[in-house]
This record gives C-alpha cells, sequence and structure tokens, in this order.
C-alpha cells in the first residue's frame, strides 16, 4: 500500500485535514494496522514541499491539524498516472515455499507432508477470511476476497507441486 | 460435540477398480466438514457411503450410532428420505413441477399433508431471495436460482445431515459464494450437519474444517487452533 499516493487520492475526492485524511485512511484502507498521525504529517509535509499539495486556510490557533491540505495539478496527474498503471505481476517464482519443497528433495525429507501442512495452514487462513466476508461490510467482503484469491492461487501451485513431487526429486536430486 | 456420523476403514470398489481404500471419517453433530481431493480421489463415493447410496465392500458407516452399512435398502431409502438432505452439483429439479413443488417434494414423500408441505416450502422462498419465484418450473429459473431451490429442497425437511456434493461446481464464483453462504448460513441456524464435496478450496473455506481424500483414503489434518 503507498501510503503517499493513497492520501493524494483522499485528498482528490475534496480537500481535507490531516486528522479527517488519517480517518478515512483508517477506515478504508488501516484495516486494523492505523496510520500513525505521525506518519500521516510527515507525508503530508513531503507531498507539500514536492508541490502535490498546498495548504489553505491555517485556521488560528495551534497544532497541526489546523492545515486544509488542496492537491494540485501535479499531485492530480500523478494519483492518474498511478490508478492507470497496472500492479507489476510478480511472479514469486522464488517464495520461501517453493525453496522448502526443492530444499526438501533435495535433502530427502518428507516434502509432501510439508505441503499437507502448508495446506491446512492457508485453508485455515481462508476460513477466517471467509468469515470476515461473511460478517462484514462489502469492503470487508472485497479486500477478504483479495486476499481468497491470492491464498487460492498459492493451494493450486501445492496441488500440481505435490502432484508432481516424484518427477521433482529427480530433477532436483541429480 | 458428538459424532453423528462416521465412516470405519471403509473399502469400496467399481468393479475391479478401488475406490475407498480404508477410509475412515468421523464428523461432529452440527459440523460442516469440507471433503476435498483430486478427480478421481473418491471423494464422492465416501459421501455416497456415507449417505447410504452406496453399501462398502467392508468397514463400516455409522449414524446416530445405527449401522448403516447392515440395513436393507428400504431401510436406507427412508433413512436418506427422512434424516439427510441432498444438494447435487446440477440442481436435478423435477422439471415437471413449480419449485414450490421441488422444495415440498421431500416432505410429500414423508408423508406431510400437500398444505402443509406447500406452506412450510414458502417460508424459504424469501429466506433464499427467491420470493416470486414459487410457481416457476426449473426451465424458467438461472442457474443459481435453481441451487437456491435445491438448496431449500434439501434443508426443508430440516435434516439432520446435509449432503452437498460440488453444489457450487456448475455456478460462477459470486453465485457459488452466494449460495454457499445461505447454505452455511441455513444450516448453522437449525443446527444441520453438513458433509461438503468440493474441488475448490474457496468453497471449502466455508467450512469449519478440510479432510483431504487422496488414493481412496482420507487425510484429516490435525485441527489449526483459532
Amino acid at each position: 500500500m503507498s501510503v503517499p499516493l493513497t492520501l493524494l487520492g483522499l485528498l482528490e475526492r475534496e480537500p481535507s485535514h490531516g486528522y479527517d485524511l488519517k480517518r478515512d485512511y483508517d477506515a478504508f484502507f488501516g484495516r486494523g494496522k492505523p496510520l500513525p498521525f505521525g506518519q500521516v504529517y510527515s507525508t503530508l509535509s513531503r507531498l507539500a514541499r514536492d508541490g502535490k499539495v498546498v495548504i489553505s486556510d491555517v485556521a488560528p490557533g495551534s497544532g497541526p491539524d489546523r492545515k486544509r491540505y488542496i492537491i494540485t495539478d501535479v499531485g492530480a496527474t500523478e494519483v492518474e498516472q498511478w490508478l492507470t498503471q497496472p500492479v507489476d505481476p510478480e511472479p514469486h517464482l522464488q517464495t520461501v515455499l517453493f525453496a522448502k519443497v526443492v530444499l526438501a528433495l533435495m535433502l530427502d525429507r518428507p516434502a509432501a507432508e510439508y505441503l499437507d501442512t502448508q495446506r491446512s495452514a492457508h485453508l485455515h487462513r481462508m476460513r477466517e477470511l471467509t468469515e470476515i466476508k461473511r460478517a462484514g461490510s462489502l469492503v470487508d467482503a472485497l479486500l477478504a476476497d483479495h486476499g481468497l484469491y491470492h491464498l487460492e492461487a498459492d493451494l493450486r501451485w501445492i496441488e500440481m507441486t505435490g502432484a508432481r513431487l516424484d518427477a521433482l526429486r529427480k530433477e532436483v536430486r541429480r | 460435540m458428538s459424532v453423528v456420523i462416521e465412516a470405519r476403514d471403509v473399502e469400496f470398489s467399481f468393479g475391479q477398480t478401488p475406490a475407498l481404500r480404508g477410509a475412515s471419517l468421523a464428523v461432529d453433530a452440527g459440523e460442516i466438514v469440507a471433503v476435498m481431493g483430486p478427480s478421481g480421489s473418491g471423494k464422492s463415493t465416501l459421501l455416497h457411503c456415507l449417505a447410504g447410496i452406496l453399501v462398502p465392500d467392508s468397514g463400516e458407516i455409522l449414524f446416530d450410532g445405527a449401522k448403516v452399512h447392515a440395513m436393507a435398502e428400504t431401510e436406507r431409502s427412508s433413512l436418506r428420505r427422512d434424516r439427510f438432505g441432498f444438494v447435487f452439483q446440477f440442481g436435478q429439479l423435477v422439471p415437471e413441477l413449480t419449485a414450490a413443488e421441488n422444495v415440498a417434494l421431500p416432505m410429500l414423500l414423508s408423508g406431510v399433508r400437500r398444505t402443509e408441505a406447500l406452506r412450510r416450502a414458502y417460508t424459504w422462498f424469501e429466506r433464499l431471495g427467491l420470493d416470486g419465484m414459487q410457481q416457476r418450473r426449473s426451465g424458467e429459473l438461472s442457474g443459481g436460482q435453481a441451487q437456491r431451490v435445491a438448496l431449500a429442497r434439501g434443508l426443508v425437511a430440516e435434516p439432520q445431515v446435509l449432503f452437498a456434493d460440488e453444489p457450487t461446481g456448475a455456478l460462477d464464483s459470486l453465485t457459488g459464494e452466494q449460495v454457499m453462504d445461505l447454505l452455511v448460513g441455513a444450516a448453522r441456524e437449525q443446527g444441520t450437519t453438513v458433509i461438503l464435496v468440493t474441488h475448490e478450496a474457496r468453497i471449502a473455506a466455508y467450512a469449519d474444517r478440510e479432510v483431504m481424500v487422496r488414493d481412496g483414503r482420507v487425510n484429516a489434518p490435525d485441527r489449526i487452533a483459532s
């Protein structure tokens, strides 16, 4: 999650104070990991320094929350570019799980059992996410689905790898 | 929790081809268990043995302490009609009957009066988001609607155990998950045990736990503490 770009995106919706930005960030994107106030204001300062936001109508009184931030054309262009560019489709070819399976086969350890344990752990997490999806809001469901589809992809890899362990063993132990 | 249904060391062959080679599984009352495994692993055969549709070559099937494997066909038939519910991949609704009559069917077969059976069937339509569909025939329903009707039919008689064999296999992802959400919600509400055969992890994730069937044997991983 890119915090600066997400805050910029929230500012494109409407000018906001730091406190409101943090509240919206936590509600939609925080998911149990709230953004520290310090990070909100340091990020906004950098965005202002780089000309992506400007500060308007500083209210009388003290404290950083008195500042209202407005996105600039530069900031809006960056948000537009970020939204339209696809996320790198990372192949994850060197995952921990891959390394464990290959090493287990090299060392004549029970790779199939490791895969079974991993499958159980994946399904356990998928049950948790499914419960969140069933009990939560549509935003919760959307986030849970993202996790579920990724875990499902891992599980498919686990199944395929499990079915090819004999062939893989021959290849890595040559 | 007490075990309501159990397979003990069950073996079953289709002719010379073994499908189950000593499969064992115990399911608690009210539990939702996903039976997973690759195609041809024996997961549907295990479900059919547990449900008394197939009789094992050896081993035992116990339901509520009764020996299902030793029952005569008429006795197993009564068990399936009165104590079990079923949902299959393709709803398998009776095309000549209306949706409401399809839902009422298990009760009609059990001797419940038609007006009472239909009254109880109607209560499920609103519950499953099917209001207004009562008089439609299966050809006039979408895949998701037909499967929800099949789900209502499987649960209307408040069975002790619902057997669901790939209940979302013919549906798109979103519709499939809606059906699972309704299935799990309704089963939990009435305390029905569910044995769910699926090869899809996202569908299995609706269950309380999963077991893997491989080469005709059940591998039940240790439960991971929540």
